[in-house]
C-alpha cells in the first residue's frame, strides 16, 4: 500500500489538491477554523449579552474606577460591537485572554500552568482504559457467551452506570483512607521536596486512584464496543483464511481481527476526549487534583468570568482540534476509506 | 453514550463515524409500531431487570412520603452520625436528619428530574429538528451549524458552564441541561425528518394545502416520536449522571434538600469518619442509571432485533 500511496503523493501541490481526499482534508480544516471562529464570537457575545455593565464581567465588582477606566480602555468597550470584536479577536489571536483578578495574573498564564495535571491524567486515563478494554473486548468476543464473556459483559453494565465522583469516593475510602495504599489528594506530595526519579514515583503513586475512576466508564465502553466490532469480524472470510494458513490463535486475533475491528474503536476513543474532559472535572473535584477542571470549578465559585471563558474558549478549541485528527487518522487505519469519493 | 451511539448506528445505513461528523446524512426509519415488541421486551431478562428496577424506584419514590420513617429535613441533633437502628434504619447524617428518608425523598427528586429534563429535551429537540428538516434551504443550514457548535463542545462541561452563569439552582441545572442536550435530538430528528418528507403522505398533505405547521405537528412529528422515545430512553442514565453530577458540584439544589447528587456532596467533609454517607447515595444512583440503561438497551433490541 505505502509504495503506491508515496508516489501518488509525490505529485505537484495542484494534483494532490485536485483530489478527492485532499478537497476533504481541506475542507474539513476550513470547517474546524470557521467553528473555531464561531466560539471565538460566541464567547464575546457572552461577555456582551450578559446583563450588567460587561466591565464587571471581566473586572469583577471590585469598584475601583480606575481600574474599569482600564479595563474599558484595553477592551474598548466605549466603542462601537464591531470594534470591539475586531479588538478581542486579534487579542485572543495573540493568547490574551484577560486577567484574571481571582488568581491575580493573565487569564492565559492561569490555565497554562492547569494544562499538564489535566492532560497528564486524561492521557493516562485513554492508555489504561483502551489497553484494558481492547484486551477485555477481544477476550469476550474469543469466548463469546462463556463464564469469562458474561462476566466482563456484565462488569462493563456496572461500569457505565456507576457515576464516575461515586467510584472515586469509593476508591478513596477503600484504598487510600482504609488501607493507606495511595494517597488521597493532590498531584504530588506537598511537605516533601523530591526530585527526579522518586519525584516521578510520587505522581505515579497519585495518579492511580484518579486514572482509575475516570478510565473505569470508558473501560466498560471500550470493552464493549471492541467486543461487537470484533465478533462482526471474526465472521468473515480472511480470518478462515487466516486459521487455514496456519497462524497462532493471538495472530489471527490481535494481528488481523484486531486491525479490522479498530475503525469503531478509535472514533469513540477520540471523540470521547470531550467527555474524558467532562469526567476529568468530576474526578478531579473528588481528588484535589490540580487541573482544568479544578479550575473550572473554582473559578465559577469565585465568579471569575475571565478564567470561564479563556477555558470555555480553550476546551473546545481542543476538542475540535482532536475531533479532526481522529477524522484524519481513520483513512490511515483503512486504506479503503477515501473522503470525498462517492463509493466507500 | 455507548447505547446511543449504537442505537443511532441501528437506524443509520452509514458507518458509524460519519454520524459524528456529518450533519446531512439522511437516517432511515427504524421499523416501529409491529405488534410483539413488547413481547421481545419480556423475553429479554436484562430488560426485565431493568424494567424492575426502574419500577422499583419509581415507586419508592412516588410513595416516599409515605414510606420515609421521618421529615427528610428534620435534624436531630443529639443522634448525629447514628449507625443503622430501628428509629433510623439506615442510620444518620451529620446533622442527626434520617438517611433512609432523605434517600427515599431524594429519589423523588432525583428521577423526577430526570423526566422533567428528558421531556423538555425531547419537546425542544424535536421541534427544532423537524422544523428545520422540513423547512429546509437557509434556516435548515442556520439550525444545524448551531447544533454543530453546541455538540463541538463537551455536553456536560457546556452544561456546567451555562449553569454556572446562570446561578446555583434546581432550574437552572434543567436550564444548562436542556440547553445542550436538544442538540443531537434536533440533528436525529432532522435526519429522520428529511426520510419522511419525500413521502407520498406528507406530499398529499401539502397538496391539500395543509399548512407547514400542521404538517409538521401534525403529520411529521408523530412519525419521528417512536425512535425518538427509545433514544430518550438510552439517554436517561446519562441524564441521571449528569444532572446528579451538577448537584454533586453544589451547582443543582441548595441544602438541606435531598437529592442524590447533592447528598453525595453534604457526605464529603465525613469521608473518613461516615462513609456510608456517600455510599448510600452513590449506590442509589448507580442502580437508577443500570435499571435506566438496561431498559434503554432491552427497548432497543425490542425494536430492531437485528441488533441482537
Amino acid at each position: 500500500m505505502s509504495k503506491i500511496k508515496l508516489r501518488e503523493e509525490t505529485g505537484t501541490v495542484i494534483s494532490i489538491l485536485s483530489r478527492p481526499s485532499a478537497r476533504y482534508l481541506l475542507r474539513r480544516v476550513v470547517q474546524s477554523l470557521f467553528l473555531i471562529l464561531i466560539l471565538i464570537v460566541v464567547n464575546f457575545l457572552l461577555i456582551h449579552l450578559a446583563p450588567g455593565d460587561p466591565v464587571h464581567l471581566l473586572a469583577g465588582q471590585s469598584g475601583d474606577e480606575k481600574y474599569y477606566e482600564f479595563i474599558r480602555a484595553k477592551f474598548g468597550l466605549n466603542q462601537p460591537l464591531a470594534t470591539q470584536l475586531w479588538i478581542y479577536l486579534s487579542s485572543v489571536v495573540r493568547g490574551d485572554l484577560g486577567y484574571s483578578l481571582g488568581y491575580q495574573q493573565s487569564v492565559t498564564s492561569v490555565i497554562v500552568t492547569r494544562i499538564p495535571a489535566t492532560l497528564l491524567l486524561t492521557i493516562s486515563a485513554v492508555l489504561v482504559s483502551s489497553i484494558a478494554g481492547v484486551v477485555l473486548g477481544v477476550e469476550a468476543a474469543r469466548r463469546e457467551n462463556s463464564v469469562i464473556d458474561r462476566s466482563i459483559n456484565a462488569f462493563a453494565l456496572v461500569g457505565y452506570s456507576v457515576p464516575s465522583f461515586s467510584v472515586g469516593h469509593l476508591l478513596l475510602i477503600v484504598f487510600a483512607l482504609r488501607l493507606g495504599l495511595f494517597p488521597a489528594q493532590n498531584l504530588s506530595s506537598s511537605t516533601q521536596e523530591l526530585t527526579g526519579l522518586r519525584y516521578g514515583l510520587d505522581v505515579l503513586s497519585h495518579l492511580v486512584l484518579p486514572v482509575t475512576t475516570l478510565a473505569v466508564v470508558y473501560i466498560a465502553q471500550i470493552m464493549r464496543l471492541t467486543r461487537t466490532s470484533m465478533l462482526t469480524v471474526l465472521g468473515e472470510n480472511f480470518i478462515v483464511a487466516a486459521r487455514a494458513k496456519g497462524l497462532s490463535e493471538g495472530r489471527v486475533l490481535y494481528g488481523h481481527a484486531l486491525r479490522n475491528a479498530l475503525l469503531p474503536i478509535v472514533t469513540v476513543v477520540g471523540h470521547d476526549f470531550g467527555m474524558l474532559l467532562s469526567g476529568a472535572v468530576l474526578v478531579e473535584t473528588v481528588f484535589a487534583w490540580p487541573g482544568l477542571g479544578r479550575l473550572m470549578i473554582d473559578a465559577l465559585a469565585m465568579r471569575d468570568y475571565p478564567v470561564l471563558m479563556g477555558l470555555f474558549l480553550m476546551i473546545s478549541v481542543s476538542v475540535i482540534l482532536v475531533n479532526f485528527v481522529v477524522d484524519m487518522t481513520y483513512s490511515a487505519l483503512d486504506p479503503r476509506i477515501r473522503y470525498g469519493q462517492t463509493s466507500k | 453514550m455507548n447505547s446511543k451511539r449504537r442505537y443511532l448506528e441501528s437506524v443509520t445505513p452509514h458507518a458509524p463515524f460519519e454520524i459524528a461528523n456529518e450533519g446531512d446524512e439522511t437516517i432511515s426509519l427504524v421499523v416501529v409500531g409491529r405488534p410483539g415488541i413488547f413481547v421481545r421486551l419480556l423475553h429479554d431478562w436484562a430488560a426485565i431487570v431493568g424494567l424492575a428496577i426502574v419500577f422499583l424506584l419509581v415507586t419508592l419514590a412516588l410513595s416516599a412520603p409515605l414510606l420515609a420513617p421521618h421529615d427528610p429535613a428534620a435534624q436531630h441533633l443529639a443522634e448525629r452520625l447514628k449507625a443503622p437502628s430501628l428509629t433510623f434504619p439506615l442510620g444518620t447524617d451529620n446533622l442527626g436528619r434520617c438517611l433512609l428518608s432523605r434517600l427515599l425523598f431524594g429519589a423523588r427528586l432525583s428521577l423526577g428530574f430526570v423526566g422533567v429534563a428528558s421531556l423538555l429535551v425531547l419537546l425542544v429537540g424535536v421541534f427544532v429538528g423537524a422544523v428545520s428538516g422540513y423547512a429546509g434551504g437557509f434556516l435548515d443550514a442556520v439550525i444545524m451549524r448551531v447544533v454543530d457548535l453546541v455538540l463541538a463542545f463537551p455536553l456536560l462541561l457546556l452544561a456546567l458552564a451555562i449553569t454556572g452563569f446562570v446561578g446555583a439552582g434546581i432550574g437552572s441545572v434543567l436550564v444548562g441541561i436542556v440547553s445542550v442536550w436538544w442538540a443531537s435530538y434536533a440533528r436525529i430528528v432532522r435526519g429522520l425528518v428529511l426520510s419522511l418528507r419525500e413521502r407520498p403522505f406528507i406530499e398529499a398533505a401539502r397538496a391539500g394545502g395543509v399548512t407547514p405547521i400542521r404538517i409538521i405537528t401534525r403529520h411529521v412529528i408523530p412519525n419521528v416520536i417512536p425512535p425518538i422515545v427509545v433514544l430518550a430512553s438510552l439517554e436517561m442514565g446519562s441524564l441521571l449522571l449528569a444532572i446528579s453530577g451538577l448537584n454533586f458540584l453544589g451547582l443543582g439544589v441548595q441544602p438541606p434538600t435531598a437529592e442524590w447528587g447533592a447528598m453525595l456532596n453534604d457526605g464529603r467533609p465525613f469521608l473518613r469518619s461516615a462513609p456510608q454517607l456517600m455510599i448510600y447515595p452513590g449506590l442509589a444512583i448507580s442502580l437508577a442509571v443500570m435499571g435506566f440503561n438496561l431498559l434503554g438497551d432491552g427497548l432497543r433490541d425490542a425494536l430492531d432485533p437485528r441488533l441482537r
